[in-house]
């Protein structure tokens, strides 16, 4: 782990992996959509995983999200469907930033960032508290002025890297972190998986760690205890999704799966 | 003369058309697009390849297509000479097959068996089954549920085909949606999948390939219309512009000539019922730079970035974006893109269906409307070419559904066009 710290966001997320560390766990990341349930209903379903986590991720939900799978696209059409767009999901995550002192990273497509414009987006990110952004289809070599844009707000920014990407792909990507490097376990898109298992991502891992100035996350196929306690074995992060979006569509209690998950983060 | 496929100045060495084009896609795909730049590169100089190659355009799909003199059309408008590059003479009806086989072979000499490819009207589909059928591989095709209701006939060709059409029922249920599955496929089954992609859109480097397996149409256009006229470029072309391999395939050849040299350009966007109605698929008329399916675009999107559903009649150009190179072109002149609506296609469908006895593609039929217009204010010894990109079977349920919407008595069927385009018919 890395001490370099570049931007307020930068160390407020760093901060958070070391915490948990000394604790002896990796850091638990939950996700949810903005706007999910509803707008109305989100802060509260936002709240509860934030009791749990170490750092909260909000998606942006997008009309077209490419890197993910039923589960999120469903989840970002009802929010969509609901009114939250782009600047609504800021304001949302400025309402729970108002009540918590957590790491919140934000999880946007690059399409919203340039409707905005890259500047305005920043400064609106900025605004709301945003501590980091995660770009699932933006590679750190297609457009470098968004990091830059996002150092000059004070935001990290956190790229990912795949068990398909080659040793000079992931030390490209690991190097253009600042917040954390996201890696994903699987070729695929977001969703829990039945037997999912780690299979390449001790060797993805070591490798980035080679490059990477930053902790490394795993995510995509996380679902329960089991499967993050095996993901935190190897990495200093663990991303849950789908599961959470799952358990509140079908009226179960995020809040004891949220407990659950986060128990089974420990080294 | 051996086939060889041609060389451009555009894209640069990032897959970039000016600011336009890129790789705007998860990480996981990266390595494989890097993969598949590398085996084109190999291929595109490969004797053995581009043989093959050339032996299937010819023995298989027909080539070389027509250049026909359209003269009752040409007697019609009035002033420049109408020829149609006949792409729908092509085996399977369109343009399309000179991609997916090039691409087909491709898959074969990288070693890949399974093929997805992604459909709107259905020829792409259709396309991508023929070519799998014929080199032995098997081949997933998704396609919105709007479309296959509008597609029922080509849906059956490609599972007749041996073909599995799997129906995308998110988002808006049409091409953009398929898109979306065909990528997260991909993303899924990177490691054994050719993603063969239908059109000039998608990441680096599928605009740039698929223009030069469509640059056929151009380079033939040349041969043909020295032929016939004494020089090789005409002075105006025409094509209908969805994503644009079509127009891309005929413009390309010509683009990058010096002004003075260069014909006229135009492609047609689908304008539905009109580019102020927000109900078209004009992307260069009533779009805004955006970012879809890996590249940057001329894009229908509002000012949150979401995507905005797009509407044509034709189901081939329903959709919401515009390949990168004709951005390019329309950022520096060197094409011009103008909006034709659903109703004026449907005049044009009928206008030469009525006058050369062939009913083109819903498509072509936006191209024919402005060529027929374009023609007026031009000399009897100007030529404009249009590319009819393909034939008009497909749409034929569709059109008859339309048009019993207008007549729904049916009674008169000379009345189906509207009155001024019937007088001038029978004048």
């Amino acid at each position: 782990m890395t001490t370099l710290a570049p931007t307020r966001g930068a160390a407020r997320l760093h901060a958070a992996f070391e915490q948990a560390r000394t604790e002896g766990r990796a850091a638990f990341i939950p996700y949810m959509t903005a706007g999910y349930p509803t707008a109305a209903g989100f802060p509260a379903l936002a709240q509860t995983l934030l009791a749990h986590a170490d750092i909260l991720e909000v998606g942006i939900p997008y009309s077209d999200p490419l890197g993910d799978g039923p589960t999120i696209q469903r989840a970002s059409e009802q929010a969509l469907a609901g009114g939250t767009s782009t600047r609504h999901s800021l304001a949302l995550v400025a309402e729970l930033r108002a009540r918590t002192d957590k790491p919140i990273v934000v999880m946007t497509y690059v399409n919203p960032i340039y409707a905005v414009g890259p500047r305005e987006f920043m400064r609106l990110a900025q605004r709301a508290g945003v501590d980091g952004l995660i770009l699932p289809d933006l590679p750190p070599d297609q457009d470098l002025e968004i990091a830059d844009l996002a150092a000059e707000h004070g935001l990290a920014v956190t790229f990912l890297i795949a068990p398909t990407s080659t040793p000079a792909r992931v030390a490209l990507v690991a190097q253009a972190c600042t917040g954390f490097l996201y890696a994903v376990s699987v070729t695929g898109v977001t969703g829990a998986r039945e037997g999912a298992a780690l299979g390449e991502v001790p060797a993805m891992l070591a490798l980035a760690r080679q490059h990477a100035r930053v902790p490394v996350a795993v995510g995509f196929g996380v679902k329960d205890a089991a499967t993050a306690r095996q993901v935190a074995g190897v990495a200093d992060g663990v991303v849950v999704g789908s599961a959470f979006i799952t358990a509140a569509a079908n009226g179960q209690d995020v809040d004891a799966l949220a407990a659950s998950i986060r128990a089974g983060c420990v080294r | 003369m051996p086939l060889t496929l041609p060389t451009y100045p555009q894209p640069d060495a990032r897959g970039r058309f000016g600011r336009f084009g890129g790789r705007y896609v998860p990480e996981t795909l990266i390595p494989a697009l890097d993969e598949l730049e590398t085996a084109y590169a190999a291929a595109k100089t490969d004797p053995a390849f581009l043989g093959e190659l050339d032996r299937l355009l010819r023995e298989f799909v027909g080539r070389p297509s027509g250049l026909y003199l359209a003269q009752r059309l040409t007697e019609h408008a009035g002033g420049a000479r109408i020829y149609l590059k006949r792409e729908d003479q092509n085996y399977t009806g369109a343009h399309k097959i000179n991609n997916c086989l090039a691409q087909a072979l491709l898959a074969v000499r990288m070693g890949k068996k399974r093929v997805i490819a992604e459909t709107g009207a259905g020829q792409h589909g259709v396309a991508s089954a023929t070519a799998a059928a014929l080199l032995g591989l098997s081949c997933v095709v998704y396609m919105g549920a709007e479309d296959i209701r509008r597609q029922a006939l080509n849906v059956f060709r490609m599972k007749l085909l041996g073909a599995e059409v799997r129906e995308v029922t998110s988002g808006t249920a049409t091409l953009k949606d398929a898109t979306n599955e065909a990528i997260r496929d991909w993303v899924t089954n990177v490691r054994d999948t050719f993603y063969i992609l239908g059109s000039v859109v998608g990441p680096h480097p599928y605009p740039a390939m698929v223009r030069d397996f469509q640059s056929v149409i151009g380079e033939e256009l040349k041969v043909q219309h020295q032929a016939l006229e004494g020089r090789p470029a005409p002075d105006a072309i025409v094509a209908c512009v969805g994503g644009g391999s079509n127009a891309i395939g005929i413009f390309a050849p010509f683009a990058y000539l010096p002004e003075e040299e260069r014909p006229l350009l135009i492609g047609t966007e689908a304008a539905g019922e009109g580019v102020d109605s927000g109900r078209h698929a004009a992307s260069v008329a009533g779009g805004r730079i955006g970012v879809l399916h890996g590249a940057m675009m001329y894009l229908l999107n509002d000012d949150e970035g979401q995507i905005v559903p797009p509407h044509s009649v034709s189901a081939g150009l329903d959709y919401p974006g515009i390949g990168p190179e004709h951005c390019l072109y329309a950022q520096t002149g060197a094409a011009q893109y103008v909006p034709v609506t659903d109703a004026q296609a449907l005049d044009a469908l009928q206008l030469l269906t009525r006058l050369e006895g062939i009913i083109p593609a819903l498509e072509s039929a936006h191209a024919i409307y402005h060529a027929v217009e374009l023609a007026r204010t031009m000399r009897p010894d100007q030529t404009v070419v249009v590319n009819l990109s393909g034939r008009g079977d497909k749409d034929v349920a569709e059109v008859m559904r339309l048009l019993s919407l207008q007549d729904p008595v049916g009674e008169t069927p000379g009345q189906l066009l509207s009155p001024s385009l019937l007088s001038e018919v029978h004048a």
